[in-house]
């Protein structure tokens, strides 16, 4: 029973064929993001060929295919995929530092904040342009900071959590609903948009705060993602591991708002895209490797295929992006609560 | 693997508590390097506190512990990590983990934001697991193992983490007896082959005294007395700090103090009148 001269298997077998299956899953999402990325470019109402629409991506002047394309298709596709980044990446952080999936921000408030806060300022005060970013981010951490400190007594329970963030986020939802209905240019569009997310009239000019937003907010989380992972095992456990417990927090927090309060301000809390990614990334990609990567392109799927499913597989009707995906995440809502009362836990 | 022996934790006039309470009250106590140290005491006598603040997990409201003369609160807490390990009472697993993942969690005091999964980093695992009997285990779930791995996996995971410290807080709580005795005899083989200094707390005064190589006994937030389990195990010592009558014995098996408890009934006559 000594621990001295025990043989090393650098790598053993079943865990390189585990780590090769991870590895594949997260090609096979990334090919399904780029096919429906595709999709979305090549086939609306009407067919456009690929040639075609590669020549339009070029810069090159096609007849027909120009505006259809270039002005209509794409920035709807660019703002889809960058907000589906942004949700499922933002979201999985949230479920995974407060370690419930039920945790996640548009269920908590973060979303509706930041929504409450763009309908503020594009309605009310008529203001345009990144500042609404700006804005929608520092509304988002003022609701993450309140739903904090409403909800910290002896220490952040994560139940008594959840919620004060509902109540929070219903509070904000009426707020939004509210400065809507009386806005003097009431807009069915518009309040679609900030109900329940969409991309009708999406602007390429919109994505470089996304861009931006995904640079840096996501650079600070790939800087943190093994403190997130060691931050699974519990406070005092990651404090043993090494993990600055505050700092960390304060960091991964702040990089989770900023990404949801900036695709929130573009596209509006395109509904649930936050809350489902992260489950769906850890049932396909199970134990080990970090689900940050994975639960942005699952988010990237949800928003593409959902907003091509309202725009064309229900016709003749026509739903925005976030009706679909509000229609998928709320019966995994359904089932997280029963299970949780059924079973007295939390994760 | 090369233990640097001798790594010396202190606690000097140390008061901690939560909220308004203090629940230590200007404590001394001085761990021997490369040796088991085992901590008992009554409920609420401050025993989790005391290692809590010893592994940095609470802040100490007066006075200061102290690892090779510096201030651990004052200390990078992944440097600290480093020296320090901490098997806390309930850690919690993520769902679904395997143990292999949560074994290799251990290591991260060792890696940086940029460093990949390095030989060294592969060795401690395999080490670790195999030091816990838990090689066999590695591809399986953690939440489908019995208590007893259960507990031996999290240990693994402090062993990755390769410090020549290692805290525990009650690590034998919620095992069958055979898989107390198991962890404990773990705990000595780790002792013996890399020299590591433990300190745990542990309930169950009998084994405290078997296992300890020195024995402390906190009573109302202050170290009551401290020393070899000779020493410390007394039945003035569990009178005075649990408030029992009892019989201390030489445990026939190892040779150790061994406490009887004293109670009102089921006590034979000529016994019930001593002490």
């Amino acid at each position: 029973m000594t621990t001295r001269a025990l043989p090393i298997d650098p790598t053993p077998a079943d865990r390189d064929r585990r780590l090769a299956r991870q590895r594949l899953t997260v090609a096979i999402l990334g090919l399904l993001v780029c096919l429906l990325f595709g999709l979305t470019l090549v086939l609306g109402q009407s067919y456009t060929p690929p040639a075609d629409v590669a020549r339009v991506l070029l810069g090159q002047d096609v007849d027909g295919a120009s505006f259809l394309v270039g002005t209509l298709r794409l920035p709807r596709a660019v703002m889809l995929l960058l907000a589906g980044f942004c949700f499922g990446m933002g979201g999985v952080v949230f479920q995974i530092m407060l370690r419930n999936p039920l945790a996640s921000p548009d269920i908590i408030g973060i979303t509706s904040g930041a929504s409450a806060a763009a309908v503020f300022m594009l309605i009310v005060l008529s203001l345009t342009g990144p500042v609404v970013s700006i804005v929608a981010v520092i509304a988002g951490l003022g609701v993450a900071l309140l739903v904090y400190v409403l909800a910290a007594r002896n220490g952040v329970a994560g139940t008594r959590l959840i919620l004060v963030g509902i109540g929070v986020s219903a509070m904000l939802h009426s707020i939004t609903a509210y400065i809507l209905s009386s806005a003097p240019a009431w807009n069915l569009q518009e309040a679609l948009r900030w109900l329940t997310g969409s991309v009708n009239g999406a602007q390429i000019e919109d994505a470089p705060p996304l861009v931006l937003a995904l640079a840096v907010f996501g650079g600070l989380l790939f800087t943190q993602r093994r403190n997130l992972e060691a931050l699974r095992l519990g406070d005092d456990t990651a404090a043993a591991l090494g993990v600055p417990l505050a700092r960390s927090r304060i960091a991964i927090v702040v990089a989770a708002v900023g990404m949801i309060a900036t695709a929130t301000a573009v596209t509006g809390p395109i509904a649930f895209i936050s809350f489902l990614s992260g489950p769906i990334a850890s049932r396909l990609i199970g134990s080990g490797t970090s689900l940050l990567l994975p639960a942005a392109l699952i988010g990237a799927i949800l928003a593409l295929a959902g907003d091509y499913t309202g725009q064309f597989l229900l016709l003749p009707s026509r739903y925005p992006v976030g009706v679909i995906t509000g229609a998928l995440g709320a019966p995994y809502l359904l089932y997280l609560i029963v299970r949780i009362n059924r079973s007295g836990r939390s994760l | 693997m090369t233990a640097h022996r001798g790594h010396v934790l202190t606690v000097g006039q140390l008061s901690a508590g939560y909220g308004e309470t203090d629940i230590l009250h200007a404590l001394d106590l001085e761990v021997p390097p490369g040796r088991i140290t085992v901590i008992v005491g009554a409920n609420a006598s401050g025993k989790s506190t005391l290692l809590r603040t010893m592994s940095r997990l609470l802040a100490p409201r007066q006075g200061q512990v102290l690892l090779d003369g510096r201030s651990i609160h004052q200390t990078p807490t992944r440097e600290l990590a480093r020296t320090l390990g901490l098997l806390p009472q309930s850690p919690i697993a993520p769902e679904g983990i395997l143990v292999d993942d949560l074994v290799r969690r251990g290591r991260h005091p060792h890696r940086t934001i940029f460093s990949r999964w390095s030989r060294d980093d592969e060795a401690a695992v395999q080490s670790a697991l195999g030091a816990t009997r838990v090689t066999d285990l590695a591809e399986r779930a953690v939440d489908e193992l019995s208590g007893g791995q259960r507990q031996r996996v999290w240990i693994a995971m402090a062993l990755a983490q390769q410090t020549d410290i290692l805290l525990l807080d009650e690590p034998t709580t919620f095992l069958d007896i055979n898989h107390q005795i198991e962890v404990l005899d773990l705990l000595i083989d780790l002792n013996r082959a890399r020299g590591t200094t433990i300190i745990m707390v542990l309930h169950d005064l009998n084994l405290a005294a078997r296992y300890a190589d020195h024995l402390v006994a906190l009573a109302e937030g202050r170290v009551h007395v401290a020393g070899p389990p000779e020493q410390v195990l007394t039945e003035d010592t569990v009178s005075a700090v649990f408030g029992l009558r009892s019989r201390i014995l030489t445990d026939p098996t190892s040779g150790r103090p061994m406490m009887l408890p004293m109670g009102r009934h089921r006590m034979q006559e000529d016994h019930g009148a001593q002490s």
